[in-house]
């Protein structure tokens, strides 16, 4: 029997790469959307407008951790403009055959990134 | 571990059921010996079933599911007055809930008990509910999410004096407790047959012989007229099998075993009262963690487990059960249910022991929960 969720989702829900809490982040984004259980933290760390370090920690489901877990992936190593610009839907696009009712959690990665940015603005 | 969802069939009950695939076919209806042969099966059936009900036998309708059942029930019911009042519960099953949230749509009043903090419906809050115009009081035996036996025979005495008819969904007490409808009092009684080793796609519903339903769909002469339609033979003769030879459960060691090991688990509570509980049930609150979360990556493992939240398939709420009980939306979606069945090995629950503490470590790490 196949898993509930596609190979990549099961892949970064199980192996997440980017998991972990950074001891001295530069910006931290909190999120939460209670109503489906979903806690998500970013935290960056961030060297000359470029993302150096991210990590993540997630309390939801399946999709929410491969989404918290994928987004670090596409914003690790990029300029923080080009940071901004990453959307839910690159998010579903590299998870593939996300299921309708759980757009919701790649949307909450792309708030967590977001605020974790503008925290990082905010201290400069 | 999720007999609460389904049984597989027994041996025995399968056995009973495969002539009447392919060999004893005959319309029950027909006159001829192949509809008489399948008619006998049906009421044969039928006798099994009043016996484990301590009902008579044309006081037993069979139907397509347990779904079924509750819909004629409650359905049937109000059809016969003019301006009824039902009461429910809180934390009945959808099968029991929705149908009186569509009734309230056709402007049929229905009052909805709030369980105490154990997960228990109080009498107390029954007797202050009731109304002059009160008809019915649907209230379930045991709850499916919590596994809580309701005080279903002090509610029939309470009924019974007020002259207002009270139906319970039993579905998930049969393997359990007593179901002695005249002892009890009950007037309807719905049972499931693939929560008890039967087969799917059979339920039943117990009406006491004086009682008037309205039927709810309309052709043959089926069921009384009450569940019209060629009836589902082989289904009927493998419930009725499943009934007779049907045990109460002996979960209960193994169940306290595992439970035991659980609340071992820092921080982790069960949710619902312990003592008045069906012995195969578990359901507990791992903070730290989601629940379909951890469903998902134990059943990578092998085990099966159940969520109050139905999350995947489109319903992002958290358990009404849980969160009648008073509980907030972190725990509803922080608890799992885990209920045993008679096939289930002392090795199996070792097993799911340890992998579910090893399972809660790993998530409540991705979680950063301390």
């Amino acid at each position: 029997m196949k898993s509930l969720y596609s190979k990549k989702i099961m892949d970064r829900f199980l192996n997440p790469r980017n998991m972990g809490k950074l001891a001295n982040p530069d910006g931290i984004g909190d999120t939460e959307n209670l109503r489906c259980g979903d806690i998500m933290r970013i935290g960056i760390k961030v060297e000359d407008n470029v993302i150096k370090e991210i990590k993540f920690e997630t309390l939801g489901c399946a999709p929410a951790i491969a989404s918290s877990d994928m987004i670090c992936e596409l914003a690790k190593g990029k300029t923080l403009e080009k940071a901004k610009k990453i959307k839910y839907e690159d998010i579903v696009d590299k998870l593939g055959e996300l299921p309708p009712p759980k757009i919701h959690c790649t949307q909450l990665a792309e708030k967590a990134l977001k605020m974790a940015i503008k925290d990082y603005e905010k201290k400069q | 571990m999720d007999y609460a969802a389904t049984t597989p069939v027994d041996e025995k009950v399968k056995e009973a059921m495969l002539p009447f695939f392919s060999r004893s076919f005959g319309n029950p209806s027909s006159l001829h010996s192949f509809g008489r042969e399948t008619r006998k099966a049906i009421e044969d059936s039928r006798e099994k079933t009043a016996d484990f009900l301590n009902a008579s036998a044309e006081e037993i309708i069979f139907t397509g599911s347990a779904t079924e059942a509750n819909n004629m029930a409650i359905r049937g019911v109000v059809a016969n007055y003019k301006k009824p009042h039902i009461i429910t519960s809180q934390i009945e099953h959808p099968a029991v809930l929705r149908t009186c949230q569509a009734l309230e749509k056709e402007g049929i009043e229905v009052t909805y008990l709030k369980p105490d903090q154990e997960g228990i419906i109080s009498l107390r809050s029954l007797k202050e509910e009731i109304k002059e115009n009160t008809a019915l009081v649907t209230i379930m035996t045991v709850n499916n999410e919590v596994g809580t036996i309701q005080p279903i025979k002090e509610i029939a005495e309470l009924l019974k004096e007020k002259d207002i008819i009270f139906h319970t969904d039993a579905v998930q007490a049969a393997n359990h407790l007593d179901l002695n409808v005249k002892e009890l009092g009950i007037d309807l009684l719905t049972l499931s047959g693939h929560k008890f080793y039967g087969p799917k796609g059979i339920g039943i519903l117990f009406k006491r012989n004086s009682l008037s339903l309205k039927p709810l769909t309309f052709g043959g002469h089926q069921e009384r007229g009450l569940r019209p339609g060629t009836e589902n033979v082989p289904a009927i003769v493998g419930l009725g099998k499943a009934l007779e030879i049907l045990e109460k459960g002996k979960e209960k060691e193994l169940r306290d075993k595992l439970l035991k090991k659980l609340l071992e688990i820092e921080r982790v509570k069960l949710n619902g009262s312990l003592k008045k509980r069906v012995p195969n049930n578990i359901n507990v609150y791992i903070p730290g963690i989601e629940g379909e979360a951890l469903l998902v990556m134990l059943d990578e493992q092998g085990l099966a487990v159940s969520t109050g939240s139905a999350c995947s398939s489109g319903d992002l709420k958290a358990s009404h059960v849980l969160k009648a009980m008073g509980f907030g939306d972190e725990r509803a979606h922080s608890s799992i249910r885990i209920t045993l069945g008679k096939y289930t090995t002392e090795e199996e629950i070792e097993r799911a022991g340890e992998i579910i503490k090893e399972t809660v470590e790993k998530l409540r790490k991705t979680s950063g929960y301390k």
